[in-house]
């Protein structure tokens, strides 16, 4: 394996505050060595990183690759392509694929097919219950073994609450961290916007503040009672973000993350209909955009995530409310979350903390850091490019974003996954 | 964001009629116009004028309707267009044939413009964005979002009775959640600049941000109807009666139903107005829809020429903008 030098870049290592320049000695796919070369270290190829940010890889903790199952909406190979052009190195996927990843059988798919593609690192989270079905609990060890980094029931729900409180003990027992979308599916019912001014205005069906919030709470009682280590995935009110931070104050094992376009979008942005910000959750108002922000400055979310959401171009072609949710996102996760700098949410360090290490922490997985020792998963990134998102420019297989033609300043250019050079931009 | 008015053309006149929403004053009272000249077509011995001679309108209906598809077929064949009448069940829409392969195919059978009905808000908007620049669309119900066509033929019913708008007061009662007619009543209203607009209803059946759309929620008629110029039924969905909406049928009756005693707290010549089918005895009396304030009937005729005014003002043909153009 090659041994590679990277001079001259501004390191931004938030987890070893570090945040100068310097330089990266990588050999055998890990990081050696940071600012002075090893004895006898030679270089057989050499990154000139004048100019650029060098930080660690980026761990999106939630963006489904399609496959297996939706092919047709994009592979692990299309879909990890376009996460290393956007400087991800690792892609937590959830659990809903066709089959539903319930053994460690589509655990191993999974992971061979990622190998295969030689993109970003793949890991899963598994089913909490068999089928999502949210009757049976799933052979969670197993699943474990087989390498799932958590078990969710997504957004599916377990109706009763003896079977939530035994899923929640038997991952406690095992160290299992349990990844909970907030949602009370009664409330949530057929809706597909927030309940708002908006919905109001457009008749569509609304999805209320507390299908949320009520959820956020009945789970936090169950996490109390059961130990269990729970991480909130992508809330969207404020209100949420203000009893996580409270129940962290409580000493609860709780975190919790958002979604790029939460931060940045609100119900207004549905203009008349426009389909491509048909998400769940749901965009929501101005108020709860400030107190995400502010969950993100305090620390309460601890990540910020893609919600990568591949579609087909049917799937969007149709009256706002008969289309599917979700945003292709992974090509703007960076993007949306430095622009959070340029807008005074977040110091630098403290945005590429929320894309890196913290995340890693939630993940308990060794990435996310330039320390020497760690995997040489590593982003290489030109402050000084300004450019715009175009449909023509996406790599992933989605083009369904409401971000097209925003333009951002800064652009990716090389991304390295264990010390190789697996994306390059031509300048 | 997508272009917000998507429904006029690059000097502002109607292309599409989707929604009242963001329309100017002027084109409201344009199209009330048109319609006053239009009202006598269906009075006269040939009931036809030849505006839209030559012209195709296919009426799409994804839901069924009587009133509505009537009345804008007869407006059709008054202006001497050529009308095809479509009804596609919800069953042969779950053939898997999408949205946009239907509209591909009628596009391809040279028709001139659309009048669509479809059970999801923002069908017609969809369809707009899509068809061949060259056709119009007009919407006559979608979801709960918009029924501009039947907003106007009421402002038109209010505009014989009331003469002015800048003065008046207007109830609107019942389920204004799911209300396509309420949306459309509302923005209209606004627009021509009715100062007092309420909404009467419990909770479970007024949307939760009613304030924005510039109107006062009164939750006991009693109080809501007091001094009012006009007084807007809506129709209560039977279906709403088997959810958790409401209690019954008879204790919507007793709280909402428009009888004559709750009648007789608004103005003595108070208007009463429906847009149909009524439900007797649910929202409101018998004695009531047919009596002496009831314009129930009225709106069905106006229905008629309003909708000859839209259809010959998106396609350019209007008596009025012929006038301008001379």
């Amino acid at each position: 394996m090659s041994k590679i030098h990277i001079r001259n870049g501004h390191l931004i290592d938030p987890l070893n505050q570090r945040d100068r320049q310097g330089d990266i000695f990588i050999a055998a796919g890990k990081i050696i060595a940071i600012d002075k070369a090893p004895d006898g270290f030679v270089a057989n190829h050499e990154v000139d990183a004048s100019g650029c940010w060098v930080f660690p890889g980026l761990i999106d903790l939630r963006a489904r690759l399609r496959e297996p199952g939706q092919e047709h909406k994009g592979t692990i190979a299309s879909e990890s392509h376009a996460a290393t052009s956007a400087g991800i190195t690792t892609i937590c996927m959830p659990p809903d694929t066709l089959p539903i990843i319930d053994t460690p059988a589509v655990v191993e798919l999974i992971h061979r097919r990622a190998e295969a593609a030689g993109q970003a690192k793949v890991v899963t989270l598994g089913a909490l219950t068999v089928g999502l079905k949210g009757e049976h609990l799933s052979e969670m060890v197993q699943l474990q073994q087989a390498g799932c980094v958590g078990m969710t029931n997504l957004h599916y729900p377990i109706l009763e609450s003896q079977i939530m409180r035994r899923a929640m003990e038997y991952a406690a027992s095992n160290g299992i961290t349990v990844f909970i979308n907030a949602e009370d599916e009664k409330l949530a019912g057929s809706g597909y916007a927030h309940e708002g001014q908006v919905s109001t205005r457009l008749g569509l069906k609304g999805i209320p503040e507390t299908a949320e919030t009520l959820a956020v709470s009945r789970k936090l009682m169950l996490i109390e009672q059961t130990g269990v280590r729970a991480h909130f995935c992508q809330l969207s009110t404020a209100r949420a973000v203000q009893m996580i931070k409270r129940a962290q104050y409580d000493g609860l094992r709780v975190t919790a993350d958002v979604s790029a376009h939460q931060l940045h979008l609100t119900e207004m942005d549905i203009g008349f209909f426009d389909s491509n910000c048909h998400v769940l959750p749901p965009l929501r108002t101005q108020r709860d955009r400030d107190g995400l922000r502010l969950g993100l400055q305090e620390d309460t979310l601890s990540a910020i995530c893609s919600d990568h959401q591949p579609h087909d171009r049917d799937a969007k072609l149709a009256p706002f409310g008969e289309t599917e949710p979700g945003i292709s996102a992974l090509e703007t996760l960076l993007p949306l979350s430095l622009r959070l700098v340029e807008e005074g949410v977040l110091t630098r360090s403290d945005a590429i903390a929320r894309l890196t290490c913290q995340p890693a922490s939630v993940l308990n997985l060794p990435v996310g850091s330039l320390k020497p020792g760690h995997a040489a998963d590593i982003c290489i990134f030109d402050p000084a490019q300004r450019w715009h998102l175009s449909e023509d420019e996406m790599v992933s297989q989605g083009h369904n974003t409401p971000f097209i033609g925003w333009e951002f300043n800064g652009r990716v250019r090389q991304t390295l996954v264990d010390g190789k050079i697996i994306f390059s931009r031509q300048a | 964001m997508k272009q917000q008015d998507i429904q006029l053309d690059s000097e502002g006149r109607l292309r599409h009629f989707l929604t009242i929403d963001g329309l100017k004053r002027q084109t409201l009272v344009d199209i009330l116009d048109t319609a006053e000249n239009f009202s006598t077509v269906g009075s006269q011995n040939v009931k036809k004028v030849p505006l839209l001679r030559g012209k195709t309108i296919i009426n799409l209906f994804f839901e069924p309707s009587t009133r509505t598809r009537t009345t804008f077929e007869l407006a059709a064949k008054r202006l001497s267009a050529d009308v095809l009448n479509i009804n596609i069940s919800t069953s042969s829409a779950s053939k898997g044939e999408s949205l946009l392969d239907m509209l591909r195919n009628f596009e391809a059978m040279f028709c001139d413009m659309f009048v669509v009905r479809h059970q999801t808000s923002g069908a017609a908007h969809f369809i707009a964005e899509h068809v061949a620049p060259h056709i119009s669309v007009i919407n006559a119900g979608d979801g709960s979002h918009a029924h501009p066509t039947q907003g106007m033929l009421d402002m038109f019913t209010i505009r014989r009775h009331k003469k002015e708008f800048h003065n008046l007061s207007v109830a609107i009662v019942g389920d204004i959640l799911h209300s396509r007619v309420a949306r459309s009543q509302i923005h209209a209203l606004n627009i021509l600049g009715v100062p007092d607009i309420r909404v009467i209803g419990p909770d479970t059946l007024i949307p939760k941000s009613a304030d924005n759309l510039g109107v006062h929620v009164y939750h006991d008629i009693r109080a809501g109807l007091r001094d009012v110029d006009v007084v807007i039924m809506l129709r209560l969905q039977r279906e709403r009666m088997t959810g958790a909406m409401l209690p019954s049928e008879k204790e919507y009756f007793q709280c909402y139903g428009l009888t004559p005693d709750k009648l007789a707290l608004a103005r003595p010549d108070a208007i009463v107005m429906h847009p149909g089918p009524i439900n007797r005895g649910v929202e409101i009396a018998s004695s009531v829809a047919d009596g002496p304030q009831s314009v129930i009937l009225e709106q069905v005729t106006n229905g008629i020429a309003i909708r000859m005014a839209i259809m010959s003002m998106t396609l350019g043909r209007s008596p009025v903008s012929d006038k301008e153009g001379v």
